[in-house]
C-alpha cells in the first residue's frame, strides 16, 4: 500500500493537469460559463502550485469548495442528475481533485475522473473527431495511470506502454462491440434535451422558408440503392404534405388520419433502397414517391406520407421500396378533396380572374386546366432564384405578374393557388429533390439545400398527379442540381458549388468516411448485428450462443496475444531451434539435455552414455557452439549442422 | 588456434604444483585478464610456490610482502629518506614496485595498510609524498588470506574484496599428488631451475588478445540472466554488480583463450563462475558460505541458457 501513498512528483502533476485539460476542454461548450471559468481558475491554481511549490489548500477549504461547486450546479439546473448536470458535477470534482494531489492515489482518482469525462463527451457528440480526440485523451490518461503506480519511466516510455496496453485491449473492444448483445436504440442516445434546434423542413411553409434551407449544406439523409440509382428527375423524396393554406403559408393537415386511407396501385419495377435519416426532431420520414413498403414503427397517412411513431431524434435507418409510378387516390375521400380546394376568401384577384376564365372554358376537365396553368407558368418567364424579392399581401399575383422571381415555394404556392381557384383540388408537397451520389461509397447524399416543394393536383379518373412548377421554369433544378438552376453569381452553400474539383473529391471522401462511421459504428444496432451474425452462419442467435461465441473468441484473442508476446520474447535463433531438435531426439534415448548445460559439456556427457554416437554428437555440438557463440555469419556451417542433425539417428 | 606457449606454461607449473590443474589454470586466466588474484587457504598448501612459479615462467620480477598487524603503508609503497650526500630526500621504492607481488596474509594487516595495497592495485600507480609513480607493466597481485575465523585477522570489506578479479582455494592435494610431492625433488630448486617461457612483452600481447575474444549476444544474454537471477532470487543477500558481470566476462574470455577458442562458451562462464562469485555473492543462509562450488552449481543450474 506504500505505493498508493507515494507523493506525486512535479512532472506527474504537470501531466495530470494536461490530461485534465484534454478531457475537460471539449466539454466547455456544454458547460455553464461560470463553471468553465471556475475550472480554468482551478487549473491555473494547480499550475501555480506545481510551479511555485506552494502548499496545497487546506482540507476545510476544499470542503467548502466542493459544497459550493455542487450547490452551483444544483442552482443552475435544479438537479444534479441527468446528462449536463452530471457532467458539470464531474468537472467540478476533477478541477478540485487537481488541487489535492497529495499521493499516488489522488493521481489515480484524477485519471479515473478523466476517463469519465471522455465518456461524457460522447453523450453530446459522436463524430469521428470526437472519437479521435477521445482516443488521444484515453492514451494520455492511461499513461498517467501507469505513472501513478510507477513514475520512474519518462513520459515517452509511459505513453508507449499505455499505447501498447490499449493496442492489446483493442481486439477485445472490437469483439465486444461486434458481438455483445445489443439493445434497441443508438449507443449514445440520451432521450432528454437533444436536438434543441436542428435544421430541416418544418410543418409549415411560407415564402423564404425553403430558400433559407438552401443555404445549409447539412446532410438530411443518405440513401443506398440496392439496384441502379434512378434518374435525378425521378428522385422526389416525399416529406410533409400541406393541404391547408392561409393566404401566406402552408401547413400540414391538423389531424392526421382524418380521412380513410386510399389504396393506390403501383406501376413499374420496385426501387429498393435504404435510408439513413439524420435526426430532425419531426415525425415524418422521407420516402421516394410513392412508398410501396413502410419502415417499422411507422404508418402511412391518407396523403401518402410515412409518419414515424416517435419524433426522429436519433439517426434512423430503414429499408424501403418505392413505386416509380403509381395511380393514387382515384377514389379520394370527398372531405380530402374539399380541403384541397380551400382558399382564403380574399386576395390575389388577378390569378383568381385567370383561373375563373379557365374554369369557364374547361369546366370540370382538370387535365385541361392543368395544361392551361402550365402554359401560363411557362409563358410568364419566371426566374428561379435564391434571393426572391419580398412580397406583399397578394403574394401569388405579385410573384406571377410583377416580380416574376421566386424560389420553389413561390412556384408551388402560385401553382396550387391557381389550380384551386379554377376548381381543381391541389396541394403542396414538401420534401427533397435529387441528391448527389458519392462516387467513393455509392451512397446518394441528400442535403438540406436539396429541399424542395412541388404540387399535386387531383384529376378525376387519374387521382393525384405530381406537377413540379419549378421544373417548368427551371428544368435544370430538377435534372441537375441547385447550382445549375440559379443565376450565376448567387451565393450558394460552399458544398453546392460545382467548381473546385479537388475540393469535391475531398468532400466525397470525407463524407464516405463519416457515412461509414454512422452506418457501422454509431448505427450498429440489433438489426445490423443480426445481419452480421447471419452472414457468419449464426442465424437468430439467442443470448446463450452469443455469450458462448463471445467467450470463445475472447479466449482466442487472448491466446493469440499471449502467443505473440511469447514469440517476441523467445525469437529463436535458427541454430538454437536445430539444437533443440537434436537434444529432443537424444532425450528420447534417455540422454536429456539440461537447459543450463553448455553444448560441449553436454556433448561430453552424452558421448559417455552413447559411445557409439560419440563422434556425431561431438561434431554437432561443436558446430552448434560455433554457430551460436562464435563471431561472423556461418551460413554453410548452419547447413552442415542441419544436415548432420537430420542424419543423426540415435 | 591453440596457443602452445600457454600450454607449455601450464605444463611447467603443473609439474611443480601437483594435482591443482584447475586453480592453476584459473590463476593464469586471472593474470591474462589483467586482474588480481585472492587465494584463501591454510598456510602451507603452495600459495607462495604458485606465485613464485607464475613469475618465473612468465619471466616477471617477483616480490613478496608479508603482512603483519604492525605494518604501515610506507612498508609497502616505499619511503623517502634524507640523503646527506646530496642534501635532499631520496625515494626508496617499496616492495610493490615489481611485476608479480605476493601479498601474504593480507588480512593480518590493519585496514590502513590493506588499503594502501588495494589502491595501488586499482590505480596501477603509487602516490607517495605528492609524487605519482607508475607501477611496472604487467602488474599482478596475488594476495593470500587466512580463513577469516582465525584469530588476529582484519577481514577485508566487500568493497575491497571486489578489487580482486578472482578468489580461489588451493586446498589439500589428493593422496597420489601428495605422495609424488613427498617423493619428488625439492620444489625450491625446481623453481629456481625454471626458465621463462615468454617475454613480458608477449604477455601484454596475450592480455590484449583476451580482450578480443568474442562474446556473442547469446552469451551476454546468459551473463545477464545469471546476474538477474542473483538479484531477484532470495538465496542471496545482494545480487552481482555490473562490475562483477564485467569480471565474469573478462575471466571467461581468458578461460576461452586458454582453451584455444576465439569465442566464449557458456562452459567458460560456468567454469570461472565459482571464483568470480566466491568473494562477491553472500548467500542468505550462512552455512552455505564455506562451500563456494556448490553455491555456484546451484546458481548455474537455476539459470537456463538463453
Amino acid at each position: 500500500m506504500a505505493r498508493i501513498n507515494r507523493p506525486v512528483s512535479r512532472r506527474q502533476a504537470w501531466w495530470l493537469l494536461a490530461t485534465a485539460l484534454a478531457a475537460g476542454l471539449p466539454l466547455t461548450p456544454q458547460l455553464p460559463l461560470w463553471l468553465s471559468l471556475a475550472a480554468a481558475a482551478a487549473f491555473c491554481w494547480r499550475a501555480a502550485l506545481t510551479l511555485r511549490q506552494w502548499r496545497l489548500p487546506p482540507r476545510w477549504l476544499m470542503f467548502v469548495l466542493v459544497i459550493a461547486g455542487t450547490a452551483g450546479v444544483f442552482l443552475q439546473y435544479r438537479t444534479i442528475f441527468g446528462r449536463t448536470p452530471g457532467i458539470s458535477l464531474l468537472v467540478v470534482f476533477l478541477a478540485l481533485k487537481l488541487l489535492e494531489l497529495r499521493a499516488a492515489r489522488d493521481a489515480m482518482a484524477t485519471a479515473l475522473l478523466c476517463y469519465f469525462l471522455v465518456l461524457g463527451q460522447f453523450l453530446f457528440t459522436q463524430t469521428i473527431p470526437t472519437a479521435l480526440l477521445a482516443c488521444l485523451t484515453v492514451l494520455i490518461t492511461t499513461a498517467n495511470l501507469l505513472a501513478a503506480s510507477d513514475d520512474r519511466p519518462n513520459p515517452l516510455q509511459q505513453l508507449r506502454r499505455a499505447g501498447l496496453m490499449l493496442a492489446q485491449a483493442l481486439p477485445f473492444m472490437l469483439l465486444l462491440f461486434v458481438l455483445f448483445p445489443r439493445i434497441q436504440g443508438p449507443l449514445w442516445g440520451i432521450p432528454q434535451d437533444r436536438f434543441a434546434a436542428v435544421s430541416g423542413l418544418s410543418d409549415t411553409m411560407s415564402p423564404g422558408s425553403i430558400a433559407q434551407l438552401s443555404q445549409s449544406d447539412a446532410i438530411a439523409f443518405r440513401v443506398q440503392f440496392k439496384g441502379t440509382v434512378p434518374q435525378q428527375s425521378q428522385l422526389y423524396w416525399r416529406g410533409p404534405v400541406m393541404p391547408a393554406f392561409d393566404g401566406r403559408s402552408w401547413r400540414v393537415a391538423q389531424t392526421l388520419g382524418a380521412y380513410p386511407e386510399v389504396p393506390y396501385r403501383g406501376l413499374g419495377t420496385l426501387v429498393d433502397y435504404e435510408v439513413t435519416l439524420e435526426p430532425h426532431g419531426k415525425f415524418w420520414l422521407f420516402a421516394l414517391e410513392l412508398p410501396a413498403t413502410l419502415p417499422p414503427d411507422s404508418a402511412l397517412t391518407s396523403d401518402y406520407q410515412p409518419i414515424a411513431r416517435e419524433a426522429v431524434r436519433n439517426r434512423l435507418r430503414y429499408n424501403q421500396r418505392a413505386w416509380p409510378e403509381a395511380i393514387a387516390g382515384v377514389d379520394e375521400a370527398p372531405g380530402a378533396l374539399r380541403d384541397a380546394l380551400a382558399l382564403p376568401k380574399q386576395g390575389n384577384p388577378r390569378i383568381r380572374a385567370i383561373s375563373a376564365g379557365w374554369q369557364a372554358r374547361h369546366g370540370n376537365d382538370g387535365a385541361a386546366i392543368l395544361a392551361a396553368a402550365e402554359a401560363l407558368f411557362s409563358q410568364q418567364l419566371l426566374i428561379y432564384t435564391l434571393n426572391p424579392p419580398l412580397l406583399g399581401a397578394d403574394m401569388v399575383d405579385e410573384f406571377l405578374f410583377d416580380s416574376r422571381r421566386g424560389f420553389c415555394e413561390h412556384f408551388a404556392t402560385a401553382f396550387v393557388f391557381a389550380l384551386r381557384a379554377a376548381g381543381v383540388p391541389a396541394r403542396v408537397v414538401a420534401g427533397y429533390q435529387g441528391g448527389e451520389v458519392n462516387p467513393v461509397d455509392g451512397y446518394l447524399v441528400v442535403r438540406q439545400y436539396d429541399a424542395h416543394a412541388w404540387a399535386e393536383a387531383w384529376i378525376a379518373g387519374r387521382g393525384w398527379v405530381r406537377i413540379d412548377p419549378t421544373a417548368i421554369s427551371a428544368p435544370s433544378r430538377i435534372n441537375n442540381n441547385l447550382a445549375n438552376a440559379v443565376p450565376s453569381g448567387e451565393e450558394l452553400p460552399f458544398l453546392a458549388r460545382g467548381d473546385l474539383a479537388w475540393l469535391r473529391e475531398l468532400r466525397y471522401r470525407l463524407d464516405a468516411v463519416t457515412n461509414g462511421w454512422n452506418q457501422w459504428v454509431l448505427g450498429y444496432n440489433p438489426q445490423r448485428q443480426r445481419d452480421l451474425l447471419a452472414s457468419l452462419g449464426l442465424n437468430e442467435p439467442d443470448w446463450r450462443s452469443m455469450t458462448a461465441v463471445l467467450s470463445v473468441l475472447c479466449g482466442m484473442v487472448m491466446l493469440g496475444l499471449t502467443a505473440w508476446i511469447l514469440r517476441n520474447r523467445l525469437r529463436v535463433d535458427p541454430s538454437l531451434a536445430a539444437w533443440r531438435r537434436f537434444t529432443a531426439r537424444l532425450a528420447k534415448r534417455g540422454v536429456a539435455w539440461q537447459t543450463w548445460e553448455g553444448p560441449l559439456a553436454f556433448a561430453e556427457r552424452a558421448a559417455k552414455q552413447m559411445p557409439v554416437h560419440a563422434e556425431a554428437i561431438a561434431e554437432i555440438a561443436s558446430l552448434y557452439a560455433r554457430l551460436r557463440y562464435a563471431p561472423g555469419p556461418r551460413a554453410s556451417e548452419f547447413e552442415q549442422l542441419k544436415a548432420k542433425i537430420a542424419a543423426f539417428k540415435p | 588456434m591453440r596457443l602452445p606457449e600457454l600450454d607449455a606454461i601450464l605444463a611447467d607449473i603443473n609439474r611443480i604444483i601437483l594435482g591443482k590443474e584447475r586453480p592453476i589454470r584459473l590463476s593464469l586466466a586471472c593474470l591474462l585478464a589483467r586482474g588480481h588474484l585472492l587465494i584463501e587457504d591454510l598456510p602451507g598448501v603452495g600459495k607462495t610456490t604458485l606465485a613464485h612459479v607464475l613469475a618465473r615462467v612468465l619471466g616477471l620480477d617477483f616480490q613478496r610482502i608479508q603482512f603483519t598487524s604492525d605494518m604501515l603503508p610506507a612498508d609497502i609503497l616505499g619511503v623517502s629518506i634524507f640523503d646527506r650526500d646530496s642534501g635532499s630526500f631520496h625515494f626508496h621504492p617499496g616492495p610493490i614496485f615489481t611485476q608479480v607481488v605476493l601479498a601474504d596474509e593480507i588480512n593480518r594487516a590493519t585496514p590502513k595498510a590493506q588499503s594502501a595495497l588495494l589502491e595501488a592495485m586499482e590505480e596501477r600507480q603509487v602516490t607517495a609524498e605528492g609524487k605519482t609513480r607508475a607501477l611496472p607493466e604487467p602488474f599482478f597481485v596475488i594476495a593470500t588470506q587466512n580463513p577469516t575465523h582465525q584469530i588476529g585477522t582484519f577481514p577485508l570489506p566487500e568493497s575491497q574484496l571486489d578489487r580482486f578479479l578472482l578468489k580461489i582455494e588451493l586446498g589439500y592435494p589428493d593422496p597420489a599428488a601428495e605422495r609424488e610431492l613427498l617423493a619428488g625433488a625439492d620444489r625450491r630448486q625446481m623453481v629456481a631451475s625454471l626458465s621463462p617461457r615468454i617475454a613480458p612483452q608477449r604477455l601484454i600481447e596475450l592480455q590484449d588478445s583476451v580482450r578480443a575474444v568474442h562474446a556473442s549476444p547469446a552469451l551476454i544474454d546468459y551473463v545477464q540472466a545469471l546476474a538477474a537471477h542473483t538479484r531477484t532470487a532470495p538465496r542471496w543477500q545482494a545480487g552481482l554488480s555490473p562490475r562483477a558481470c564485467l569480471a565474469l566476462l573478462a575471466v571467461a574470455r581468458a578461460w576461452a583463450l586458454l582453451d584455444g577458442r576465439d569465442h566464449v562458451l557458456p562452459e567458460d562462464v560456468q567454469a570461472v563462475l565459482p571464483g568470480v562469485i566466491a568473494h562477491r555473492l553472500r548467500p542468505t543462509d550462512d552455512t552455505l558460505r564455506t562451500n563456494v562450488e556448490s553455491v555456484a552449481a546451484a546458481l548455474i543450474e537455476a539459470v537456463p541458457l538463453p
